[in-house]
């Protein structure tokens, strides 16, 4: 049973039945919605400083303690902007995609369990909601990109389209694994069948994982539908002011709550040793996202084709692989002993890791760089 | 066997940004800190010391924008006494060839760099602003005389925040980072 409902059985014995229905729903929201954003916020801050770093430079460190009121210049001074519609763009559809993009991102967090109990909505599908929700962004980058009438804006739009469609595949497959070994697909049940957390059960689902939402997410190396240098910012170049905040928001946010599943589906969510598990929770995501900055400082755009081949040639059949070996392990092997299938599952995560790479050099390995 | 086509290569990479973190930050934060310029800067505005000028105009001359404008009349010994020197830094593009061409040495280039104004007509300067003094100092531009006399130039590889001229150093994790200020 969840606080909310815990909170609503309270309620009930003091209020109307129909206010001990709606309350707890409202205090969820907002307690969700307050997270979400000022995690945001700080998470923008966060990744500019740690660029910085990164890049030996300082970041922004003007405004505030170490700069960490900037985001919050930064969005006054975008609330203040002119809102530009293009005159031969859809005006309805622009006006719509930042909304479609932002919400789904939002509507994740629905299913996140911060502690135990601390989850908005416990679904007993909670995995594949999250699946399910995360795709409709993809929707509202092609609507952007259509309505901007703008030929950048539609090259990248398209290309989302597809980097979105392949990746999903190499995701959701892994996440097979995952829910395999926990035989549930609700979040809550997921973080506490981990005692022992699954990225090292499970290394190559792990990586399969990561790097197929870091392609979702639209982050470094695989932002080809922002690719500065080439389509100048993609899908978002005709949006400006407020909606363009909601697309810099949804980025974040999207950021966010990836990072929030991978805590939960491979670090094992709230759960650690000493420390409170919300914590536990912050440490991780902040963590998994140190790691998505990293990637972003050091690794160059990949190309068009090279993002494709990624997905179907390397991603996709080596997800395929370790969902047949984690499915004969969660079938034959005894559960007592899950220290034989991490050693297992290293080795395979080893050699295919390795086979691969193979496929990835110029020309097949034909041809010296 | 490469093993960069194993995935070192971006192994590699990730070990070299990740060092970047315990670096110091290169970054000038320039109010507050600020480099040494070339001691041979085309800086901002000219010098002119009155006691070596003639009043020969040969300054006035070499302008390919005509800013300088000189007034003289004869005085004393058949001198030239320069009643008026005037130059319009709004039109200076600091090409140096007034500083090049003046044959007593009687012009030189500034060391100075922040001289923006808030009106046009301040940046047409008198006789008596372009003299010599605590805010208006030469630069070597041309000027191998008063160029070992100036500070050398802090360069940004070998900055050192505390020191002002030492090798970018790795940063000892217990210090504060960041601020710098």
């Amino acid at each position: 049973m969840t606080l909310l409902e815990q909170f609503q059985l309270w309620l009930a014995t003091i209020w109307p039945e129909w206010a001990a229905y709606i309350t707890p729903a409202i205090v969820g929201i907002v307690v969700v919605l307050a997270f979400v954003l000022l995690t945001v916020i700080v998470f923008i801050w966060y990744e500019r400083r740690l660029l910085g770093r990164f890049q030996i430079r300082l970041g922004p460190n003007r405004l505030g303690p170490e700069g960490i009121f900037q985001p919050i210049a930064t969005a006054l001074k975008v609330l203040l902007k002119e809102d530009i519609v293009p005159a031969k763009g859809d005006k309805l559809v622009h006006w719509l995609a930042p909304v479609v993009v932002f919400v789904p991102i939002l509507l994740i967090f629905a299913v996140v369990p911060f502690d135990k109990g601390a989850i908005f909505s416990d679904l007993n599908v909670g995995i594949v909601y999250v699946v399910a929700i995360s795709s409709v962004s993809a929707v509202g980058i092609y609507m952007a990109g259509w309505a901007s009438n703008n030929k950048y804006a539609l090259i990248a739009a398209l290309r989302t389209i597809a980097q979105m469609v392949s990746y999903e595949l190499p995701v959701v497959l892994s996440i097979i694994g995952v829910v395999l070994m926990v035989g549930s697909l609700s979040m809550s049940q997921i973080v506490e069948s981990q005692n022992i957390p699954f990225i090292i059960l499970q290394p190559l689902g792990f990586v399969i994982f990561f790097l197929g939402t870091v392609a979702e997410m639209n982050r470094c190396p695989f932002d080809l539908l922002e690719a500065d240098s080439e389509i100048v910012a993609g899908y978002h170049i005709e949006y400006s002011g407020m909606k363009f905040a909601m697309f810099y928001l949804g980025e974040y946010g999207h950021a966010l709550a990836y990072s929030c599943i991978i805590a939960t589906l491979f670090l094992g969510g709230w759960q650690g040793p000493l420390l409170p598990p919300i914590i536990w929770f912050l440490i991780k995501i902040v963590a998994v996202f140190s790691v998505i900055v990293w990637m972003r400082s050091t690794l160059p755009r990949l190309r068009v084709d090279q993002l494709m081949a990624f997905a179907w040639k390397c991603l996709l059949p080596m997800a395929v692989i370790n969902l047949f070996i984690v499915a004969a392990e969660a079938l034959w092997l005894p559960e007592a002993l899950p220290w034989i299938m991490v050693v297992v599952n290293f080795a395979f995560a080893s050699i295919l890791t390795l086979l691969w790479s193979r496929l990835f050099a110029l020309g097949g390995g034909r041809v010296e760089v | 066997m490469r093993f960069e086509r194993y995935g070192v290569g971006v192994a590699k990479g990730m070990v070299v940004t990740f060092k970047h973190l315990f670096r110091h930050p290169i970054t000038v934060q320039y109010p507050e800190e600020r480099l040494v310029v070339s001691r041979r800067i085309r800086g901002n505005e000219l010098v002119w010391f009155p006691d070596r000028c003639t009043g020969c105009a040969t300054c006035a001359k070499s302008c390919p924008q005509g800013n300088i404008e000189i007034v003289t009349h004869i005085g004393d010994e058949d001198k030239y006494v320069v009643d008026k020197f005037e130059v319009d830094t709004g039109r200076c593009m600091f090409c140096g060839l007034c500083v090049e061409s003046c044959p007593y040495e009687a012009l030189a280039m500034g060391i100075s760099y922040e001289r923006a104004q808030y009106r046009r007509r301040q940046l047409v300067l008198s006789k008596e602003e372009l003299q010599l003094s605590d805010i208006r100092r030469p630069s070597g531009y041309a000027r191998p005389k008063i160029e070992p006399t100036l500070p050398r130039q802090s360069l940004l590889v070998d900055w050192d925040r505390e020191e002002g001229g030492q090798k970018l150093s790795r940063l000892p994790l217990s210090k504060k980072r960041g601020r710098g200020v």
